[in-house]
């Protein structure tokens, strides 16, 4: 801890139960960075600065307040000016200032430094999700989508709440714990934050560019966060979990990883029958279609265009196919292009075009979709 | 208020009667009563739109609104509040007693006054009428970032439209004020004689006239980048949608700017009369509004922190930031020193001044810890900015608006407003504001963050207690109107010329209520 974290951690002891502020319920989330750290004293600081004038300045105002009152007896001095009074306040507060800029300055070049990491991770916002790619170091190659999954019945008030309500997703980002992960964020639609509390990082993931930061967690455990820019209807629902956990568990995680989507592939590579492409179609559906275009295909227009009945949807292929992998701009229709395989691009239209209303009564094929992408 | 002036009494008032007569008027007393009336009305419309906010909040799960209507509403919200409720209400005040503060007859351009006015309830019920149209109002926020503002229906540019409207009214209101100010003092009322309120609304109408046409362009970049196939802020087409960030906040931070130091001049009228005694450091504070206002051009960035500029970027704008501090404390040395051995009385002005300088201090405060880069990365977009920046501008902007209401209500009306109701008023507000507000520093800290409809269990008992205070404050502001109708209808007791004991300054040498024209004759100021 440095000088003063260490002054306004005892000044804390001293000036409050030491309960009331361990819990995050009043401050910050208990840090598991340096950098987190580094913050929660800064403001530690920051309060106890801040504290102190209040009650010197608020003091002399209640003070006078109370005593300089007419119905006192109180009788108007005429004093309007004292230079010196006001060179003394004027300067005294720079001094402060500098008090604060300087440890602030210390976390701002600490929090800049992203060189060398162990792991990069690229994490990618959409409307309403985030994506992760593991670019570089133990784990490079794993790709995968991370979605809410508590169920619409909870946020409905359907089902009794869980405990983790709205702060879980179904494929939370996992990193060994000690190691320093240097964080690419960016997006695809619009503008999303990427925000993990305990770890002291908030990065706005910006279309069209990458910025970086980076954390080093220093406890295993499971640590939750938000995004933080507003991203449109389902902002409040593209939560952030990542999992510290010890190196070895680690290793085994990837190698999972490894193995499933070798099986994955395998499994996609044969032919597909209708009812099979539809039934994959329906998952993948649920996982990235229904926050917009939801699950009865009636959408909520004009915003979100309803695909029952759509004659888009119905018509030639390769129509549908372009929507779905290019998107449209300026809409919050993603290009879906890069987040899915040609199976699961396969599979999805021809679960369009035979839900519902809609029974067209054919399929779209991998190949197909494959053929589509290279031209 | 109608009752305001009443022109029956005074022969030279030969124009239209009825509606024709408001619509016509180029009198600065009638167009600053039409703009304290409309703000009062966006006032009300924007607090029901925060009302249905904090209901849809009052506990976890959605209840109330659809999460589309949800966003509309907040954004909404921040645009009536900003746009339509705190900055017309200056511009009414600086209408009313700008002239009557410096001895002019009216306003330099009289019909401009009146277009000024008149151009914004079509630029309102543009905002109001969004929410009826398909797909609804905008939802991108106040602020509008691109892309999401891209992706909006015609709710977007109906808001553009309003923009640009507002912007026009806003622009020829400071031009007025402007040249009223420095062409058409009294003889003998020097710059440095003028009360404190006259030059806050100077260097207020310097920063619309520099910051309404950058906002006015940020948002016709919008509407071109919409349709008609420009790529300002679209990355695909080599734009850059933190560009838009920029643009806005060389805007937003003046504009905060704009919405507070009228405040500060109200204050520095009111403390003088109510401590009987002159204020203290009259020069200093002259100096520390212009610090402030030029300041306010190079700190922009601090509302971009997170957007992963240069370090020394990064650096710049937290010092830059941290200095604004400087002045500002001056201002509130200044008002505790003018209250210091004073002889002081607590009427309903009073209080609510008092109450000012304590609740927006708080919001001082917690500005120094948004300035500080490495807590606002963890702070920014939650709800401890909600907090701050309601604590500068519903206990900033807004009680001052209510201080100064009381105080020249005597010379609008004729009539002091009743003390009792007043008072009751100012308490209610007071305890529920920080019923409402404090909790939300708590929920920021512990990680809520804002623009949600929803949000997590733990987030739910705070949540609670600022929707029960958010009701209360709603509710409150309805006494306001109790204070304001009794006395437009001439009851309660009659106000003299110098309404209040100790009241300085040539408002107060003309009648109360003050006739239709005053200073045809042109004072002297010795
Ligand atoms: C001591 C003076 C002040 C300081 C140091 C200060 C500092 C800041 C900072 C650093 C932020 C950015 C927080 C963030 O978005 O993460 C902010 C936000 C804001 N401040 Fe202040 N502020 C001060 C006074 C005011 C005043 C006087 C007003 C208006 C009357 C105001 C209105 C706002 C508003 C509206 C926002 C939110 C903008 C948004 O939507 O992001 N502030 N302030
Ligand atoms: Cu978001
Ligand atoms: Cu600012």
């Amino acid at each position: 801890m440095s000088l003063s974290g260490r002054l306004a951690a005892s000044a804390v002891l001293l000036t409050a139960s030491q309960g009331v502020f361990a819990q995050s319920r009043y401050n910050f989330q208990p840090p598991v960075t340096t950098v987190a750290e580094q913050i929660y004293d800064l403001h530690t600081l920051m309060l106890i600065i801040c504290l102190v004038i209040f009650i010197v300045v608020f003091g002399v105002m209640f003070w006078s307040v109370f005593k300089h009152r007419k119905s006192r007896g109180a009788v108007a001095a005429n004093f309007h000016e004292n230079t010196t009074v006001e060179i003394v306040w004027t300067v005294i507060p720079v001094f402060i200032l500098l008090g604060m800029a300087w440890p602030a300055t210390k976390t701002i070049l600490d929090m800049r430094d992203t060189t060398d990491p162990d792991i990069t991770i690229k994490a990618t916002g959409y409307q309403w999700k985030w994506g992760y790619d593991y670019l570089q170091g133990e784990g490079e190659g794993i790709r995968f989508v991370s979605n809410l999954s508590t169920p619409l019945a909870q946020i409905q008030g359907r089902e009794d709440k869980g405990e983790n309500y709205l702060l879980e997703v179904d494929n939370p980002m996992v990193v060994p714990v000690g190691a320093k992960v240097r964080m690419l964020i960016t997006a695809n639609d619009v503008i999303h934050s990427w925000w993990v509390p305990a770890f002291g990082v908030k990065q706005d993931a910006i279309p069209g560019f990458i910025r970086d930061t980076w954390f080093r967690a220093d406890k295993e455990g499971v640590f939750r966060g938000v995004c933080a820019e507003l991203c449109g209807k389902d902002h409040a629902f593209m939560p952030i979990e990542v999992h510290v956990v010890s190196t070895t568990q680690y290793a085994d995680w990837v190698n999972g990883l490894k193995v499933a989507s070798i099986a994955q592939v395998a499994a996609d590579d044969r032919d597909w029958t209708r009812d099979d492409l539809i039934a994959r179609g329906g998952e993948v559906y649920a996982a990235h279609c229904v926050a917009c275009h939801q699950a009865s295909g009636a959408g909520i227009p004009p915003a979100f265009p309803a695909l029952d009945g759509s004659e888009l949807v119905k018509g030639e292929h390769a129509g549908l196919l372009d929507i779905v992998l290019n998107g449209k701009q300026g809409t919050a229709m993603a290009a879906f292009g890069g987040q899915l395989s040609d199976v699961e691009v396969a599979a999805v239209t021809t679960y369009l075009r035979n839900s519902w209303g809609n029974s067209v009564g054919d399929e779209i094929a991998p190949d197909e979709v494959a053929g589509v992408r290279t031209r | 208020m109608a009752a305001v002036t009443p022109d029956q009494l005074h022969d030279h008032h030969h124009g239209p009667t009825g509606l024709m007569r408001w619509i016509t008027t180029t009198n600065h007393k009638d167009i600053g009563t039409m703009y304290l009336i409309f703000s009062f009305i966006m006032f009300l419309a924007g607090g029901v739109m925060a009302l249905t906010i904090r209901a849809e909040l009052f506990s976890p799960g959605l209840q109330v609104v659809e999460p589309e209507l949800f966003n509309q509403l907040t954004t909404l919200h921040g645009l009536v509040m900003v746009f339509g409720a705190i900055m017309p209400a200056f511009v009414g005040f600086a209408n009313w007693m700008i002239p009557l503060m410096i001895g002019a007859s009216d306003m330099a351009f009289a019909r401009m006054n009146n277009w000024s006015f008149w151009l914004l309830p079509p630029a309102a019920i543009l905002l109001i009428g969004s929410f009826f149209v398909p797909g609804g109002a905008t939802a991108a926020g106040w602020t509008l970032y691109p892309p999401l503002s891209i992706q909006m229906g015609m709710g977007m540019d109906m808001a553009i439209f309003a923009v640009h409207i507002m912007g026009i009214s806003s622009i020829m209101g400071a031009i007025n004020i402007v040249v009223t100010i420095l062409n058409m003092r009294a003889p003998g009322m020097t710059m440095m004689k003028m009360p404190l309120f006259c030059w806050t609304w100077l260097i207020t109408a310097y920063l619309l006239i520099a910051v309404m046409p950058v906002l006015a362009g940020a948002v016709t970049m919008l509407l071109t980048d919409r349709h008609f196939g420009t790529s300002f802020f679209n990355a695909a087409g080599g734009g850059d949608p933190v560009l838009y960030q920029h643009i806005f906040w060389f805007f937003g931070h003046p504009e905060v700017y704009i919405m507070i130091l009228p405040a500060f001049g109200i204050v520095s009228q009111i403390i003088p009369t109510f401590a009987r005694k002159p204020l203290f450091g009259y020069a200093s504070m002259v100096y520390a509004t212009s610090s402030i206002a030029i300041l306010s051009f190079v700190v922009w960035a601090h509302h971009m922190f997170t957007t992963g500029m240069p370090t020394a970027g990064q650096l710049f704008f937290m010092y830059a930031t941290l200095l604004i501090a400087v002045p500002t404390g001056v201002k509130v040395f200044n008002w505790i020193a003018t209250m210091w051995r004073g002889s002081m009385t607590f009427e309903t002005p009073m209080l609510w001044a008092t109450g000012f300088i304590f609740v927006f201090t708080m919001g001082g405060f917690t500005g120094l810890i948004c300035a500080i880069a490495p807590i606002d990365i963890q702070i920014h977009d939650t709800y401890y900015v909600v907090a701050h920046f309601h604590y500068v501008l519903v206990a900033g902007s807004l009680f001052a608006l209510f201080a100064g209401a009381y105080y020249w209500l005597p010379k609008w009306t004729g009539r002091m407003p009743d003390e009792k109701i007043g008072k009751l008023h100012f308490w209610c507000s007071l305890i529920f504001f920080n019923i409402t507000f404090f909790p939300m520093h708590f929920l920021g800290l512990a990680g809520m963050p804002r623009r949600v409809p929803d949000y997590a269990l733990q987030f739910a008992d705070f949540n609670m207690l600022a929707s029960i205070g958010a009701f209360g404050f709603g509710l409150s502001q309805l006494i306001f109107l109790w204070v304001v109708i009794k006395a437009a209808r001439g009851q309660g007791e009659k106000a003299t010329a110098r309404s209040w004991e100790a009241a300085e300054g040539l408002e107060w040498t003309v009648p109360s209520p003050a006739p239709h024209h005053t200073f045809e004759e042109v004072p002297v100021v010795k």
